[in-house]
């Protein structure tokens, strides 16, 4: 476990050094992320602890976020003035673009099917 | 108060182990809740255990840079985690392949309406300029999403804020409206969760398959970089 925390930092590490060093948009631990995919493909494929440590963290994802979650508690008296509109706009657009990404998908999907069963 | 009390409480509230250890029970407390519900979506964890904390702290008068002080070290972790993210990606990554052009036009698609709906709306409903530029992001994952807010002249922290309940409000809702709109393939389904609610729609979509939470990682990357690059460009041309 600690050999596979210590590869996965490291890779974070690389791509803290790549987004601070090019001045990317990107963070670092996306670039990591890439570096990793990068390095699977070429090895064929994660060591056995790397993948369980990796399964390990992953179900755990949603732990994460409550930390940041919590610093809502911040901005109360901003979310209480705009509320009507703030929430509005988080439900209409969370369903509008899950719904316009889902079908947009599912039609180039069939057409792609169809088109190789022609 | 009793002075010994006060003392212990002077103690607990300066070091790093109560915010931790809350955290850590909030979650705990959160995950038997949802198991408790058969792992529907409508309990999600993220939502019970924020809920909990906040209304913790506030009946306490406890700030929040106290509490943030122990929950750092679990908020460090989602660096490594999302590293993590490519060994799913790379164990789907035929499909991925397979399917590149629905990924790709879905991606482009389901970012600028993501972006350019919640604008929209929060113009119609007369929101101040900064909250309207602050919700511009909001579906982006939570480091990238400040970085944009701060460029297009947003609160990188309320930002913050607007990601997270973005994410939640698509880890509750995406079953529903995937099964509503007839839309089966895991993959789309992970997709089209990570194009929107980003790392916590890809919690979610792992509690539904591997498959699907391989495909939200995928697009919560691409979107990421998708819309740091367009929305900067495009903004102007909207206001």
């Amino acid at each position: 476990m600690i050999a596979a925390l210590t590869q996965l930092l490291i890779f974070q590490l690389i791509g803290e050094v790549i987004a601070r060093g090019l001045d990317l948009p990107v963070p670092g631990p996306v670039i990591g992320m890439a570096l990793l995919f990068i390095v699977l493909s070429l090895k064929g494929g994660p060591s056995e602890t790397l993948q369980t440590t990796s399964q390990t963290l992953l179900s755990h994802l949603s732990l994460l976020f409550v930390p940041a979650g919590v610093g809502i508690i911040v901005h109360l008296s901003r979310v209480a003035d705009e509320w009507p509109a703030l929430l509005a706009a988080l439900v209409v657009s969370t369903f509008v673009s899950m719904a316009v990404t889902a079908l947009v998908m599912k039609t180039l999907a069939r057409k792609a099917a169809t088109g190789e069963g022609a | 108060m009793n002075p010994r009390i006060t003392e212990l409480w002077v103690y607990l509230s300066t070091s790093p182990l109560l915010g931790l250890t809350l955290t850590l029970i909030a979650y705990q407390g959160a995950v038997w809740v949802n198991k408790r519900c058969g792992g529907s979506p409508l309990a999600n964890p993220v939502l019970i255990a924020v809920t909990a904390l906040v209304a913790l702290l506030l009946a306490t008068g406890t700030p929040y840079q106290t509490y943030f002080d122990g929950a750092q070290f679990v908020h460090f972790l989602l660096g490594p985690a999302t590293v993590a993210l490519a060994i799913p990606l790379y164990v789907h990554f035929r499909r991925v392949k397979a399917m590149l052009l629905p990924i790709v036009v879905g991606l482009i698609a389901g970012s600028l309406t993501a972006a350019f709906s919640a604008l929209l709306v929060a113009k119609a409903l007369g929101a101040s300029v900064a909250t309207q530029l602050s919700l511009a992001p909001k579906s982006v994952t939570t480091p990238i999403a400040m970085g944009i807010a701060e460029r297009i002249g947003g609160l990188p922290s309320l930002t913050a804020v607007l990601v997270i309940t973005t994410g939640i409000l698509g880890a509750v809702a995406g079953r529903y409206l995937f099964d509503t709109l007839g839309v089966r393939d895991p993959a789309i389904r992970g997709f089209a969760t990570g194009v929107t609610a980003h790392g916590i729609g890809t919690a979610r979509a792992f509690q539904e398959s591997e498959q699907a939470g391989a495909f939200s990682a995928l697009a919560m990357g691409m979107n990421g970089l998708l819309t740091a690059i367009l929305l900067p460009v495009l903004l102007p041309l909207f206001s």
